[in-house]
């Protein structure tokens, strides 16, 4: 299958490149960016004038649900439901039921994955068995059966020698470790940041020395067995600082956030919206501030999704009763545009911390458009509007912040390994708003 | 919002979820219309016909039998018809969602909901999702809110105090896990109170607890110094030991309303508590049975607050 993008604007964030040039694909690969191959004849062509044509995305935390919690999602619906939202890879962490801590569970889910339309699926091993953070999981099999990384999601670690212990031994296979830091302790019971809007509502509340203290531990021992780690989902101005400091001094660690906390806080949690009960908790606007100034100045490498698909029932409670997360594969995108029109920042660098540099800390060949590279792509109209909606989102999680919201910058194709795995229709051309 | 909740589109009371947000006019109406109904029982015959057909359900989840029976009580004398649910979180986890639950019952045809939740928020998830014609009324949500006690409580220091504009309060204890606590900062900030206290040591208080528009003290002599009311918190029996406090006897030593810190307040000045108390834990005996305490005062005036709150209630709703 030989396909030709016509007109559209290529946007490389790892090059830079910002032209509106063609883009010429076959075999799976990208084979001319401007110029076309000798003997170059398109079985397709796709009008791309108006798009953006940019890589593929790649999403640091996307939850299949699959194995074990089908009831929120599925394999097949989250996988759709990426390429809808543009995404062309994506990690999944391992906290599924059972856990992936085998390589039975890796094989398997790579292998369905592997035969149904849209994204690759690089899974994040259990750093822990059963994710109970008492005895190592076979990292060097699993990481043979597919696993690029190992954590423990959300469930905590509450052992300090086992910590050390599984940074040395991933240490040994060069192996990397994402960890979100939050101390068990402190956040006890905890559903919301300890703030102005904890107080008024009376909820029970995760200080932000949840997130520092764990945070410091992780970074001495990182200085201790020099391993690979890379922090999950930050949340806090404190944190961000200490792993500014933590870069200084020449730390082998990256650390991403959740799209929806560079836009929202706690007081979007002030009327008990379950849709604003996350994890980490909307901290308060200082500390959202901090995120969007951690990401101008490349403190925080990636934006992920964070996407947590849940089904009404465990959403329709009690703010501290629901089941936290919010649904992201779809809004990873204009979220990320807004927040690049917000700070004023070129395409060419907001769609970087979703593309190229979160390939980068998977160590994915993805993330680029130019010649030889795997063809992942991602066009977009920049100026679409749309309406959140439980009706207009593909994945089977409708629990979004953002539901009744309109959202600028819609996917309307989306290429990978060089098939057409996604199409909007009817087919754009017509007049949208 | 919460605000837009609890009132219907010309402005009268639609729900009752918490008194943060509720406009000092509403406050006040439901304090006159309480005191219009306290002569009520000291009749013969505690019973007006107001409420006459309405059917109102007292849905608790949390068990709590007092409150339970002061709204029973106040519903009785509204002549309206009262039935009692105590669903344990047992029968929910059996599958039934708070929305089924809630549906169910409002396919019975209820005008009113009583409702109590150890969920912060629970109340206003029902108010959200329930049929047009039916009030909720908040009867306590984890921390969040018990907007009837701190009614009372307001009507209470009306009666004896007068008017708020001149009045210094101090809230005493466990603020932090106290949804009584947050009822009455919000009612007498809302009401004009120049000067509300909070004292408790900081494992009882909230962080930003300022952002409530309170003045903390840490320290009870300072605390109370000069006030004209002490509105005392029950201290749950799970925090009397533990990592917030070492015991009960350090808690009272330091916190404990006893005649000595007492005679720091204003010398005419009143002592009130939500109950049930817990003598010698955050009140001396001879402080809950002496002449500066209205604590008993409380539990009369609940009545009628309570049937304030729902004949306010049930007229908007029959003109909505």
């Amino acid at each position: 299958m030989k396909i030709q993008i016509r007109g559209g604007r290529v946007i490389d964030p790892a090059s830079g490149l910002d032209a509106v040039q063609d883009i010429y694909v076959a075999a799976g690969h990208i084979v001319g960016v401007g110029a076309a191959p000798a003997d170059f004849h398109a079985n397709q062509v796709i009008d791309a004038s108006g798009l953006v044509v940019c890589p593929g995305l790649v999403d640091l935390a996307v939850r299949l649900r699959e194995p074990g919690l089908e009831y929120m999602a599925t394999l097949e619906s989250e996988m759709h439901a990426c390429a809808v939202g543009g995404i062309t890879s994506l990690a999944c962490p391992p906290d599924t039921s059972p856990p992936l801590d085998e390589p039975g569970l890796v094989e398997m889910l790579k292998f369905r994955a592997k035969h149904m339309p849209g994204p690759r699926v690089y899974p994040i091993g259990a750093l822990t068995r059963q994710l109970k953070g008492e005895r190592l999981t076979e990292m060097a099999e699993l990481n043979e059966a597919g696993c690029v990384a190992f954590s423990q999601a959300d469930a905590p670690l509450v052992d300090t020698q086992v910590l050390l212990r599984a940074m040395e031994y991933a240490k040994t296979f060069e192996l990397p470790i994402w960890l979100r830091p939050q101390d068990p302790h402190l956040a006890r019971e905890g559903v919301a940041h300890d703030g102005v809007v904890a107080a008024r509502l009376g909820l029970p509340a995760i200080p932000v020395p949840a997130e520092t203290v764990a945070l410091a531990t992780i970074l001495l021992l990182v200085r201790e067995t020099g391993a690979r780690v890379h922090l999950a989902r930050l949340s806090s101005r404190a944190g961000i600082e200490m792993v500014r400091r933590a870069k200084h001094d020449g730390l082998p660690i990256t650390c991403d956030v959740g799209a929806h906390y560079i836009h929202l806080s706690e007081m979007d949690t002030a009327d008990f919206n379950a849709h604003c009960h996350l994890v980490p908790p909307l901290r308060s606007q200082r500390d959202r501030d901090a995120i969007r100034q951690g990401l101008a100045d490349g403190t925080i490498d990636a934006i992920c999704s964070d996407h947590a698909p849940v089904d009404d029932d465990a959403k329709e409670k009690p703010f501290q009763e629901a089941e936290p997360g919010a649904t992201g594969v779809e809004l990873l995108l204009p979220l990320t545009l807004k927040w690049a029109a917000e700070a004023g920042l070129p395409l060419t660098r907001a769609l970087g911390y979703i593309s190229h540099r979160p390939a980068g800390i998977l160590g994915i060949e993805a993330g680029r458009v130019a010649a030889g590279q795997p063809a992942d792509l991602c066009l977009f109209d920049p100026d679409a509007h749309w309406l959140v909606s439980a009706a207009s989102l593909a994945s089977l999680g409708k629990n979004s912040p953002y539901l009744g919201f309109e959202m600028r910058g819609r996917v309307q194709y989306t290429l990978i390994d060089g098939h057409l795995d996604f199409r909007r229709e009817p087919p754009r051309g017509h007049h949208h708003h | 919002m919460a605000t837009n909740l609890q009132l219907t589109e010309d402005g009268r009371l639609r729900h009752l979820l918490t008194l943060e947000g509720l406009p000092r006019r509403i406050l006040t109406q439901i304090l006159d219309t309480a005191a219009s109904f306290v002569p009520v029982a000291e009749r013969d015959v505690k019973k007006v016909p107001l409420l006459r057909g309405k059917a109102i359900f007292n849905i608790f989840f949390e068990n709590s039998t007092r409150t339970r029976t002061t709204f029973e009580i106040a519903a009785k004398r509204l002549s309206a018809d009262i039935v009692n649910l105590n669903i344990n979180a047992s029968s929910l986890s059996k599958g039934e969602t708070l929305l089924d639950t809630v549906a169910n019952l409002s396919a019975m045809q209820a005008d009113m909901f009583i409702v109590r939740h150890a969920a912060a928020g629970a109340a206003h998830l029902i108010a959200r999702n329930v049929a047009p014609h039916i009030s909720v009324i908040n009867a306590g949500d984890g921390r969040c809110a018990h907007p009837t006690q701190g009614l009372l409580d307001m009507y209470t220091l009306r009666h004896y105090k007068g008017e708020f504009h001149n009045l210094r309060v101090a809230i005493v204890g466990d603020i932090l896990h106290s949804r009584v606590a947050r009822s009455q900062i919000h009612a007498l900030t809302t009401l004009g109170c120049p000067e509300v206290r909070v004292v408790a040591p900081k494992t009882l208080l909230p962080r930003d607890v300022e952002s409530l528009g309170v003045h903390v003290h840490h320290n009870m002599e300072d605390g109370i110094r000069d006030v004209d009311a002490v509105l005392m918190l029950r201290l749950q029996n799970e925090r009397m030991r533990g990592s917030r406090l070492p015991s009960a006897g350090e808690f009272f030593k330091h916190w404990g309303l006893t005649p000595a810190k007492l005679k720091l307040a204003r010398p005419d000045a009143i002592v009130m508590h939500p109950g049930p108390m817990n003598r010698g834990v955050e009140i001396d005996s001879e402080v809950a049975d002496g002449v500066q305490s209205v604590i008993l005062s409380q539990v009369t005036f609940g009545i009628a607050v309570r049937m304030a709150v729902m004949s306010l209630l049930a007229g908007s709703g029959a003109q909505a």
